[in-house]
């Protein structure tokens, strides 16, 4: 395998993983914030559901997604069945219970802080969402980084809805598993290491972050 | 610490709400709590309160730790309610409230931030927020420090940045939980002149405080409470040169115990 | 934040424009045919001649099945003939075309334990195996080559699968999975020739029985029934099909080389082409 491939492969992993993140956040983070600030029926269920999703198996994910894509199921129209965008949805679905739930803890305990002086103000439940999201970013980049973190190293989901198809869907994830399935253990290898530096760059942003969070609350 | 005195008079004019307005009013009473009572975790903390809260001025709710004072100012300020009684409003208070906590709850952001929040949320056009910002900053005194984080300023500064908060919305009621508790001589004396200011243009203000000094330099009127009940009300004066009370007089005399 | 939704939004719906737009074919195949490299090699060539971009899944030949059933590939090019002739029988596809063919072998460890090596035919080396009671590890995955060796089981008369023998071994992984798990454990194993010779990891496992007629391994393509799956690129797949037929497909098929070995033979049409 070419340098220019491995390029690749590392930048379409790293395009679906962070665009799921996004999508992940765009959707947990209110979710979170939601769960944290409202009292309304059915949010205990709400809030269970969500750390069960958590531990959903990949496979399982990539299965249901592949019923629903599959051009004889019920999206089949959209034709995104192997294509980067079933998998990003697939690591979203992954990733997204990760944020809500973290999301939740992290807004729930400044909440608590701020709920009388937010009420004292009057303001409303979405000034206060996003009071308590603002004040909160830095911890929520930390579960962002750690739903990246999930997302490249997941091989169950993409590798059923994306199919593994040569520059189109091979992600780091896949193409170990197919280098691996060749016996070519030495690229295999190489490449995991390259997903294992990532995953180190992460942490180091994680501890960095948590370094300025840590002085931020200090504050 | 600047002299006190100008800093109070420094107050912008429009910091108070239009009171030619309320002068025209005729109730006796902005506000009426009626048997107000609550309960928590099989605790009776509140019990039979009620008062008339006269439409002006400054009213000193004073009391030992632990009488029910932070809660009563929350009750009066709608972030709990009654487990039973009620409060009545003047028809005519439009519910603009200020509150100052005992314990400053600041946003993780700068001290301007805090401000601008505040002003946000009380609908101010972004317009109008700089100025208001800087007016708010100066009569705080904490222009020096508008861009540090909130929670690095000191104690002190701390509660006047609250208190500046809480005037955002020009507040017709200003309830304010022992906002000196932290406060220099000097900061002290600069509040006691701008609390003065404020009720004199018409905010009526609301003040738990444990200096009787305080209490009786800036209160018109006094309410005393103990164990969660009122044990005597009337003007400053005839309170502290007579409590009739015996919780009172020992409370005044620094030999209550609770 | 407004921003952030519409860079997603747009990301998002960027590759279905893509997918819709080009005039490719998605290719159901197995992982014999993908690990031995020959896709990297014949899809340029068809790509230069007629333009067509062949975007290949490769699975286990009973799933490729279920996904052209599914509706979820325009071609198939897989290694089972009864499932490929009742897939087109059941107008699942149009019309089946050998393409190429190559051999299984029966590799195991050089010390061949259960002695495989005299043995006179494939089913009589699975015979000894049975009888020594050494490990084999089998596809258990429904593909080409798992149909293949239950059928050689069978011709011998035995049902490991069913006995729940200890020695025998079901991974339900691909070939390449397969042939490393042979690998780590000294196992024998039946595998496609050509997965074997481009295998990176062969560790101490080599031949021990080829060339038995049972043994046989025939490629075959179908175009996915358009009738029963609107949509489909039909056109794209019969210029698949066709260029792969043609005089030039089947030479670049014979053209194709690893470590200097052959690995397919194309067949097209009756063609027949030299064993190895
Ligand atoms: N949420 C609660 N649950 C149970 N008890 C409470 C709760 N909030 C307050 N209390 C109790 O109610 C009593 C009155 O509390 P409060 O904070 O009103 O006292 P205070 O008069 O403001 O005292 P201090 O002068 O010390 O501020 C205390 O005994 C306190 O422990
Ligand atoms: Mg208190």
């Amino acid at each position: 395998m070419l340098d220019g491939q491995i390029i690749e492969i590392v930048a379409l992993s790293l395009r679906v993983s962070v665009f799921a993140v996004i999508l992940a956040a765009l959707i947990g983070v209110p979710l979170g914030a939601l769960l944290a600030v409202g009292r309304f029926p059915g949010r205990n269920l709400a809030t269970m559901t969500i750390n069960a999703l958590m531990g959903l198996p990949p496979v399982v994910v990539g299965l249901g997604l592949y019923l629903l894509l599959s051009r004889s199921g019920p999206l089949g129209i959209l034709q995104l069945l192997y294509t980067p965008t079933a998998m990003i949805i697939a690591q979203m679905i992954l990733v997204t219970p990760i944020i809500a739930s973290f999301s939740q803890q992290v807004l729930s305990d400044l909440h608590a802080e701020y709920d009388e002086m937010l009420r004292a103000m009057k303001a409303t439940r979405l000034q206060v969402m996003g009071t308590l999201i603002r004040d909160a970013r830095h911890a929520l980049v930390t579960a962002f980084l750690a739903g990246l973190g999930r997302a490249l190293s997941e091989i169950g989901a993409v590798m059923i809805v994306g199919g593994n198809i040569n520059h189109a869907t091979r992600v780091m994830t896949t193409a170990i598993a197919l280098e691996t399935s060749k016996g070519n253990l030495r690229l295999a290898v190489s490449l995991g290491l390259i997903l294992l530096g990532l995953a180190f760059v992460i942490n180091i942003a994680l501890v960095v972050l948590r370094t300025r969070l840590e002085r931020q609350a200090h504050a | 610490m600047p002299d006190p005195a100008p800093r109070g008079n420094i107050l912008p004019l429009d910091t108070a709400p239009g009171h030619n307005r309320r002068r025209a009013e005729t109730a006796a009473w902005l506000l009426m709590a009626e048997e107000l009572r609550y309960e928590r975790g099989g605790r009776c903390l509140l019990d039979g309160i009620s008062f008339a809260l006269s439409p002006s001025g400054i009213t000193a709710l004073l009391g030992p730790n632990g009488a029910g004072k932070s809660l009563l100012l929350r009750l009066l300020g709608g972030l709990i309610r009654p487990d039973s009684g009620r409060i009545r409003f003047d028809p005519a208070f439009d519910g603009s409230t200020g509150m100052v906590f005992q314990k400053p709850v600041l946003l993780r952001r700068s001290v301007r931030a805090n401000l601008d929040h505040a002003l946000r949320i009380a609908r101010i056009p972004r317009r109008q927020r700089t100025g208001r910002i800087a007016e708010l900053l100066v009569m705080a005194d904490l222009t020096h420090c508008a861009e540090s984080p909130a929670r690095a300023l000191s104690g002190g500064e701390q509660q006047r940045l609250t208190m500046a908060r809480a005037l955002v919305n020009k507040p017709r009621l200003l309830l304010l939980d022992e906002p000196t508790a932290s406060l220099d001589p000097a900061a002290t004396a600069g509040f006691e002149a701008l609390t003065r200011e404020i009720a004199r243009m018409g905010t009526k203000i609301m003040l738990v405080t444990h200096d009787l000094h305080q209490a009786r330099r800036i209160a018109d009127d006094v309410i005393f409470i103990h164990k969660g009940r009122i044990h005597e009300q009337g003007p400053t004066t005839a309170f502290f040169a007579a409590p009739r009370s015996p919780e009172a007089r020992a409370y005044c005399a620094g030999t209550l115990i609770t | 934040m407004k921003q952030l939704a519409t860079i997603a939004a747009m990301c998002l719906l960027l590759p279905l424009r893509l997918i819709a737009g080009e005039g490719g074919i998605i290719l159901q195949s197995t992982t014999s045919t993908q690990n031995s490299g020959l896709y990297e090699y014949l899809l340029p060539l068809l790509e230069q001649d007629t333009g067509l971009r062949v975007k290949v899944v490769a699975v286990g030949t009973g799933q490729a099945l279920k996904n052209a059933r599914n509706c979820d590939g325009d071609v198939l090019l897989v290694h089972a003939r009864e499932a490929e002739e009742a897939f087109v029988a059941n107008e699942y596809g149009l019309k089946r075309h050998d393409v190429m063919y190559n051999d299984f072998v029966l590799i195991g460890p050089a010390s061949d334990p259960a002695r495989v090596r005299g043995a006179g035919s494939a089913t009589e080396a699975l015979r000894r195996i049975a009888a020594a009671r050494v490990p084999f590890v089998s596809r258990g995955d429904d593909s080409g080559t798992h149909r293949k060796e239950i059928s050689l089981w069978k011709t011998a008369g035995l049902d490991p699968a069913a006995g729940r023998e200890s020695w025998y071994r079901e991974t339900g992984s691909g070939m390449g999975a397969t042939l490393n798990i042979a690998a780590g454990m000294g196992a024998y194993t039946l595998t496609d020739r050509a997965t074997w010779i481009s295998f990176g990891n062969k560790a101490g496992l080599e031949i021990l029985h080829e060339g038995d007629p049972a043994l046989f391994n025939q490629y075959g393509v179908i175009a996915v029934n358009p009738a029963r799956c609107p949509g489909m690129n039909t056109k794209g797949a019969q210029t698949f099909i066709t260029w792969l037929l043609s005089p030039r497909g089947q030479k670049a098929i014979a053209a194709y080389r690893l470590n200097g070995q052959q690995l397919f033979f194309p067949n097209a049409k009756g063609k027949t082409a030299k064993g190895e």
